[in-house]
C-alpha cells in the first residue's frame, strides 16, 4: 500500500518492501547483501542463457584458440623437449588474445540494443553490475579454456593436467577477466572500441601474463611448488588489487 | 513528483543545458518539446541517474540525485528509442532478468500480468529477436512498468515505429498514465504530444522557453506555441 511519510518522499510500505495493490508480488528491498547476491546471479544466468542460445562468443574464441595454437604448432615445428618450454607462453598468448575477443563481444551486447542503459537504471548497487560481467567473462574463458587444454595437451604432447597448472591457469583467468572487464566497459563507450581494448588492456595486464607464464613455465619444468610460489603470490595479489580498482572505478567509468 | 533548479550539464567545453528549472506534479504527463540537439536525452538521462548533472538540484520523489540514485531508479520507469531488451532471450527471460534485478519476488505473476498488458501474451516464449520493431517497444514499455513504478520516462518512444505500431503505443501509453504515474515524455511529434499530454514545455538552448497546460494551449494550437516558443 502506498504511504506518503513525513519527510515528504513518496514511500511504498515503510520503504521496506513495494507490495502491490494486491499483494501478489512484491519488491525486495534492494540494499541487502541477498539482494546484492540475486542480482549478480541474475546478470550471470543472463549471460549464460543468452550465450548457451547462440553461443557467438564462446564460438568465436574458441575457433580462434584453436587457430592460434594449430599456427604455433605447424609454423614452430619444435622438438619435444623445446616444445615443453614454450608451452607457458603460447598458452597464454592464446588466452589473452582469444579473452580479449570475448571481452569486447560481452560488452557490445550490452551496449548496441541499449541493454548497458536497462542495467544501469537497476536499483542495484553498480558494483553488481561489474561482479556479474565478471563472473559472466570468467566463466566464458574458463570453458574455452577447458576445451582448449586437451587439445593443445594432444597437439604438443605434453600434459598439462596438473592441479598446480590449473590453478595457475584460473588465477591468471581471473586477474586478466577483472581488469578487462573493467576496460571493455569503458572501452565499448567509444567509436573505436575492437582497437581500443587491446590497446588499453595488454600494458595494464601485461603484469599478470608475465607472473601467470613464469609460474606456468615452472611447473610444466616440473619445479617444486615452492619454487613458482612467487610467482603465484604475485598472480594473487594482483587478482586483489585488480578487482578492488575495478569495484572501486566501475561508477565513475559507466556514469557520463 | 520532480523539482530540478539551475541544472546545468557540460561536456567538456560545450554547454547543453544552461540553469533549467523544471517541476512536476504527481500525475502530470509533462510532454517535453523542442528541436534537434536542444538537450531533452541528455536532461532525460539526468532524470534517469544515468548521466550526472554538472551544477543544479535534481530531487525525485523527495529523493536528491545523485547522492540518492538507487531510491530514485527503484521509483523510475525509462523507455528510450532503443529496447533495452536481450535479442537472444525470450520475452519472459527478459522480463525475468529485469524481474531479478529490481527484486520482484513471485515474479512469473508479474510477468504475466505485464506481458497482458502490452498485449504479448502470445510470443512469450518467443526470442526477442525475433519480434518487430513496434512489438519491441510495446515489450520494452512491458520492461519499464514491471516494477510499478510511479514515475515513467519516455525518450522518442515513437522513432522508427510504422503507424499501426504508433497507434498500439498510444494505447499503451494511454493506459500507463491512466494507472496516476508521473510521466514525462520527449518527442518531436507534435500531433502525439498533444492527445497524451496534460502540460507542454518547450526546451529549447538548454532551457525551458515557454511551458503551457493543454487548456492553455487548446486556444491556440500547439504547433502555433512551439515555433512561438522557439522564435522568441
Amino acid at each position: 500500500m502506498k504511504k506518503t511519510i513525513d519527510d515528504g518522499r513518496q514511500t511504498i510500505d515503510n520503504r521496506q518492501r513495494m507490495v502491490n495493490r494486491d499483494n501478489q508480488w512484491s519488491i525486495a528491498n534492494g540494499q541487502s547483501s541477498a539482494s546484492f547476491v540475486k542480482a549478480i546471479g541474475a546478470i550471470v544466468w543472463k549471460d549464460l542463457r543468452a550465450e548457451f542460445r547462440s553461443w557467438e562468443l564462446i564460438s568465436a574464441m574458441l575457433v580462434f584458440s584453436l587457430l592460434v595454437i594449430l599456427i604455433f604448432n605447424f609454423a614452430l615445428e619444435l622438438d619435444v623437449k623445446t616444445r615443453q618450454s614454450v608451452t607457458a607462453g603460447v598458452l597464454w598468448a592464446t588466452f589473452a588474445f582469444a579473452g580479449t575477443l570475448g571481452l569486447n563481444r560481452s560488452m557490445a551486447i550490452e551496449k548496441d540494443r541499449g541493454c548497458l542503459d536497462g542495467l544501469l537504471l537497476a536499483p542495484v548497487d553498480r558494483s553488481v553490475i561489474y561482479f556479474g560481467k565478471f563472473f559472466s567473462n570468467l566463466a566464458f574463458m574458463l570453458i574455452v579454456e577447458a576445451i582448449v587444454l586437451p587439445v593443445y595437451s594432444v597437439l604438443y604432447n605434453t600434459n598439462l593436467f596438473q592441479p598446480g597448472l590449473l590453478l595457475v591457469i584460473l588465477l591468471g583467468s581471473v586477474g586478466y577477466t577483472s581488469i578487462g572487464t573493467l576496460l571493455a566497459t569503458m572501452s565499448v563507450q567509444t567509436r573505436t572500441r575492437d582497437i581500443l581494448l587491446p590497446i588499453l588492456l595488454f600494458p595494464v595486464v601485461f603484469a599478470v601474463l608475465l607472473a601467470a607464464v613464469k609460474a606456468s613455465g615452472g611447473l610444466l619444468d616440473n619445479s617444486t611448488f615452492a619454487d613458482v610460489s612467487f610467482s603465484i603470490n604475485l598472480l594473487i595479489t594482483y587478482d586483489v588489487i585488480f578487482i578492488a580498482a575495478s569495484f572501486m572505478l566501475f561508477d565513475a567509468i559507466v556514469e557520463e | 513528483m520532480i523539482s530540478v533548479k539551475k541544472l546545468v550539464k557540460r561536456f567538456g567545453l560545450k554547454t547543453v543545458l544552461r540553469g533549467m528549472d523544471f517541476e512536476v506534479k504527481p500525475g502530470e504527463f509533462v510532454a517535453l518539446l523542442g528541436p534537434n540537439g536542444a538537450g531533452k536525452t541528455t536532461f532525460l538521462r539526468i532524470l534517469a541517474s544515468l548521466s550526472r548533472p554538472s551544477l543544479g538540484e535534481v530531487t525525485i520523489a523527495g529523493f536528491k540525485l545523485p547522492n540518492e540514485a538507487a531510491q530514485v531508479r527503484a521509483r523510475l520507469g525509462v523507455v528510450s528509442h532503443l529496447p533495452l531488451l536481450y535479442g537472444d532471450l525470450t520475452a519472459e527471460e527478459n522480463l525475468r532478468f529485469y524481474a531479478r534485478m529490481y527484486g520482484i519476488t513471485k515474479d512469473q505473476l508479474r510477468i504475466t500480468e505485464v506481458l497482458e498488458m502490452v498485449g504479448l501474451e502470445f510470443r512469450r516464449r518467443d526470442l526477442v529477436r525475433t519480434y518487430s520493431r513496434g512489438m519491441q517497444q510495446r515489450l520494452a514499455i512491458g520492461r519499464a512498468v514491471l516494477h510499478d513504478p510511479e514515475i515513467m520516462l519516455f525518450d522518442e518512444p515513437y522513432t522508427g515505429l510504422d503507424q499501426d505500431a504508433c497507434a498500439m503505443l498510444d494505447d499503451v501509453l494511454k493506459t500507463v498514465a491512466a494507472q496516476g504515474r508521473t510521466v514525462v515524455m520527449t518527442s518531436h511529434d507534435l500531433a502525439r504530444a498533444e492527445e497524451l499530454a496534460t502540460r507542454f514545455d518547450i526546451l529549447s538552448r538548454g532551457v525551458i522557453a515557454a511551458s503551457a497546460t493543454r487548456r492553455q494551449v487548446k486556444k491556440s494550437n500547439l504547433l502555433e506555441f512551439y515555433k512561438q516558443a522557439l522564435a522568441g
